[in-house]
């Protein structure tokens, strides 16, 4: 039996409905280990897994590092500060170093757009695409995927905005595949040097102001705007921002109904969404949290094991 | 069966029925149900899935699609009754002891399948048994529950079928 996924987790563009669906049903069990009193099932005993993270991140390095825990992996974190990368070691040779310790998987985090690929391409190990440049965050677009489902039982025809700086966002991608396969409908609001040029080729909707999008979606994913979008020039000021795709209490009021807010952090409180919307009664951003881990444990056993000649060899001696 | 565990606890108090995905939460359910109506009692049930403590990940890779486990009660002191359709290597049962050790410590953990198949590759023994059936390691059997197949039958296949 081949691993239902294929070797490695890279993007959500190359999947098929059936293998999101997978995805998306497999993490509903994990999500009970994790309420568990004894947080922890044997499954990955022995795996051992490399968390490679090139770029800053908390949220979903500990999250990564939560699931492979539960799933009692074996784990090593290599940052790119205080390891032989900030030697100048290549990419491949740090893998390599590291297969030959003998390891199962890797997670990586990468600031260059398809590094996990250039990697899953030359060692034997799966590879998890942890978020490289502003290619895709799989595993975030699948937990959005999920607390979408929570909420309203289905994907297929919901409506969902995102917004923000879809220009920079490997978020964005996972999400309008994803959401895309899975029968959501996509927009996206956001100023035009935000958006993408080639924008009309994802085939979703484009919304230039807030509350057209509020009062269209079901749901909106509010991406964080990188302080450093001001200096380069995209937006005048972050206050400009604010004050023209911020997501407020009172533009949510006026659509006059439920609008879920999702949000992938780290929040920029009073920038892209207000604190009394981050903490309001239609966000989900912790639930988010919560799945993250239920979904990254999904995908690590999904991709886990299903050595063919180990079968084999089995199947000879019984 | 739901006689001989009722006999088999010394009545129904501390006793927790908790069923194997699939067939065996089916049949947990009316063992439950049975007991329910004889003695006038309430049984705590619930189900575990043993999928991710198989031994045979590495082997054979990840099985599709891995149920709910649900074990309502604190089953610390309790005595937990195991149930499954049918009983072949024991390898599920070990896998269903490692999971219930996590949820707690069981005063006594017994097993009641249906069918034993003999064929044991673990020390493992039923303490009930609702039929005994010689089958050579070519056939198999398969339990039909009314909830999930849509009749009650226990038919014997050969392996290929």
């Amino acid at each position: 039996m081949t691993p239902p996924l294929g070797k490695d987790l890279l993007a959500l563009e190359p999947l098929s409905a059936d293998q999101i669906q997978l995805i998306l049903d497999t993490a509903e069990p994990f999500k009970e280990i994790s309420e568990r009193h004894i947080k922890k099932v044997p499954t990955l005993r022995g795996a051992t897994i490399v968390n490679l993270f090139f770029e800053a991140s908390t949220r979903t390095r500990i999250s990564f590092e939560f699931a492979e825990k539960r799933l009692s992996a074996d784990t090593v974190n290599v940052a790119s500060t205080g390891s032989s990368v900030s030697k100048g070691e290549t990419l491949v040779d740090t893998a390599r170093n590291l297969e030959a310790m003998r390891i199962d998987m890797v997670v990586i985090r990468h600031g260059a757009s398809g590094a996990p690929a250039f990697l899953a391409n030359r060692i034997e190990s799966n590879v998890i695409n942890a978020g490289d440049g502003t290619h895709e965050h799989p595993t975030q677009g699948l937990l959005d995927l999920l607390t979408l489902r929570d909420h309203y039982k289905k994907l297929k025809g919901l409506k969902v905005c995102i917004v923000g700086d879809v220009l920079h966002s490997r978020v964005a991608r996972s999400n309008i595949w994803g959401l895309q396969k899975m029968g959501a409908e996509v927009a996206v609001c956001g100023p035009r040097s935000l958006l993408p040029s080639a924008i009309d080729d994802f085939g979703v909707r484009v919304f230039n102001r807030i509350d057209e999008a509020i009062q269209w979606a079901d749901a909106l994913n509010v991406l964080r705007l990188q302080l450093e979008r001001m200096q380069l020039g995209y937006i005048p000021s972050l206050r400009e921002y604010n004050r023209v795709f911020g997501v407020s209490r009172e533009r949510l009021e006026r659509a006059k109904r439920e609008v879920l807010i999702l949000h992938p952090g780290p929040m920029n409180r009073g920038v892209e969404i207000d604190s009394d919307v981050a903490d309001g009664p239609f966000s989900v951003i912790l639930d988010q949290v919560t799945n993250g881990v239920a979904i990254r444990m999904a995908v690590l056993y999904l991709l886990s094991g299903g050595k063919p000649e180990l079968a084999e060899k089995a199947k000879g001696e019984a | 069966m739901a006689d001989e565990i009722v006999e088999l606890n010394e009545g129904t108090d501390g006793l927790v029925i908790v069923g194997i995905q699939r067939r065996g939460v089916q049949l947990a359910q009316r063992i439950v149900k049975l007991i329910v109506e004889r003695e006038k009692v309430t049984v705590p049930q619930g189900a575990l899935d043993i999928t991710l403590y198989r031994d045979d990940l590495q082997t054979v890779g990840p099985r599709p699609v891995v149920g709910p486990t649900e074990i309502p009660v604190d089953i610390d002191g309790k005595h937990v009754v195991i149930v499954d359709d049918v009983l072949y290597t024991g390898r599920t049962v070990r896998a269903a002891l490692d999971e219930l050790a996590d949820f707690g410590r069981p005063r006594r953990i017994a097993l009641a399948v249906v069918i034993d198949r003999g064929g044991r590759e673990l020390p493992i023994a039923p303490d009930v048994v609702g039929k005994k059936m010689d089958v050579t390691p070519g056939q198999r059997v398969d339990v039909f529950v009314e909830d999930l197949d849509g009749k009650d039958a226990v038919v014997l296949a050969s392996r290929s079928g």
